[in-house]
């Protein structure tokens, strides 16, 4: 009854199917009974993705050479970057959470976007998918969940305010980069439409 | 808004139709198949090892929760005093000192996510049983909200991160990890695999079920 399965597409969350049509651009196809949102193409999504993975992870390295937070205690100065935040859990049974930390902050959002670039640079030319490309794609979603780049950035606010009994503390150029990736990841998210890019990937 | 259309008339689930659908991809293939050939991922048309992987990793995260909350999350060291303090007592310092808003922040982030959390997955992966008189959308809601907002708790471990480099200063102030953030980083990770453990699609079930009763 249903010889075409391409043409159908079922709701992650719920289940139920439907025939699938792709909307105008910049308009969303959401499910009818639980509102998750099916199909959402945008304009050049792509190519744009493509720009905005590339310009974080320059701001992911930039982020990760400078310090982010600086504070100075009766004349005694000490600056943190990224990786001394990651690693300040060194002793003992804490080399877990180090590691864990690194991973959440830096390699994951970093892996998530070589991924993006790995994925989707062959479709916006128009080329064939690169080897691996659907594995990659589905890591990339994988590790959504996972990377926690915002949630690092927030609490550098809270760091910051915890010491300003104890210390003259200031903001380095890495918050600021930092927060600026934050921005440019939930942007990406929005572009993305996972059913465009999967039906791409088996042109 | 929605251009895609229902097969005909009222909602037909994929199951229904005699099809497993890939939630990965959303692609349909016919029951028998075992592996979606669109993305590669699995099919399962009903995950029903999922409410025991749900409880699994529920009980592995309350159990983490507890020591997070009995043991000190950071611990001061000046020249006049030593201080550790818990997820709890770190609140009551930040509300101490007039910094309201943070400590609410935190309060929410580290005590009031985190039960909500529990109440909510074990809520849901009990409705999925017994039924429930909370509508499907309510509950389907719920656990959307469950996933996005649980990662949040981790906000607590980045500033004792942060503020055990910065505050290396030896002799004059040193700020320490305390056990504390080892447990609450483990009890949050496991609750965010219970989360996702959970295969929504069984919230919609009951209603056919029911709905198949009644007709
Ligand atoms: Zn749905
Ligand atoms: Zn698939």
């Amino acid at each position: 009854m249903y010889s075409d399965l391409d043409s159908l597409i079922a709701c992650p969350s719920c289940d139920a199917l439907y025939t699938a049509k792709r909307p105008a651009k910049g308009e969303r196809a959401a499910c009818a009974r639980c509102h998750t949102v099916l199909i959402a193409p945008r304009r050049n999504a792509g190519l744009r993705i493509i720009a905005y993975a590339l310009a974080s992870l320059v701001l992911v390295m930039g982020a990760l050479a400078f310090p982010f937070l600086g504070l100075s205690v009766a004349g005694l100065g000490n600056k943190a970057t990224l990786i001394d935040a990651a690693l300040a859990f060194s002793e003992g049974p804490f080399v877990i959470l180090s590691l864990a930390v690194v991973a959440l902050i830096v390699f994951l959002p970093a892996l998530r976007l070589l991924l993006t670039i790995y994925v989707l640079t062959p479709l916006v030319l128009d080329r064939p998918a690169w080897p691996g490309a659907k594995r990659a794609f589905r890591w990339a979603e994988r590790i959504k969940p996972w990377s926690m780049a915002e949630i690092f950035v927030i609490g550098c606010a809270v760091a910051l305010v915890k010491l300003v009994d104890l210390a003259r503390v200031e903001l380095g150029p890495a918050f600021w980069m930092f927060s600026v990736l934050v921005v440019l990841l939930v942007v990406q998210d929005t572009l993305m439409c996972r059913w465009s890019v999967w039906r791409a990937l088996n042109r | 808004m929605a251009r895609t259309e229902p097969l005909s008339g009222p909602i037909v689930t994929a199951r229904e139709a005699g099809l497993v659908a890939c939630t990965r991809c959303t692609r349909v293939w016919p029951l028998s198949e075992t592996r979606c050939a669109r993305c590669g991922s699995k099919l399962v048309s009903r995950d029903t090892q999922s409410l025991q992987r749900v409880w699994a990793w529920w009980i592995a995260g309350f159990m983490a929760y507890i020591p997070a909350n009995l043991y000190p999350m950071l611990e001061t060291r000046t020249l006049v005093y030593n201080q550790s303090d818990t997820i709890v007592g770190g609140v009551i310092e930040l509300a101490s000192h007039g910094a309201y808003g943070i400590a609410f922040v935190i309060l929410l982030a580290s005590v009031g996510i985190p039960i909500a959390k529990f109440v909510a997955i074990a809520f849901l992966a009990l409705s999925v049983r017994r039924g429930s008189r909370i509508g499907q959308v309510r509950r389907q809601q719920v656990y959307e909200v469950v996933e996005y907002i649980g990662r949040w708790s981790m906000i607590d471990v980045f500033v004792v991160a942060i503020l055990a480099s910065l505050v290396q200063l030896n002799i004059v102030v040193t700020i320490t990890p305390g056990p504390a953030a080892l447990t609450f980083a483990l009890s949050v990770i496991f609750t965010m695999l219970s989360a996702q453990a959970f295969d929504s699609r069984m919230i919609w079930d009951r209603q056919e079920q029911d709905g198949k009763a009644k007709a």
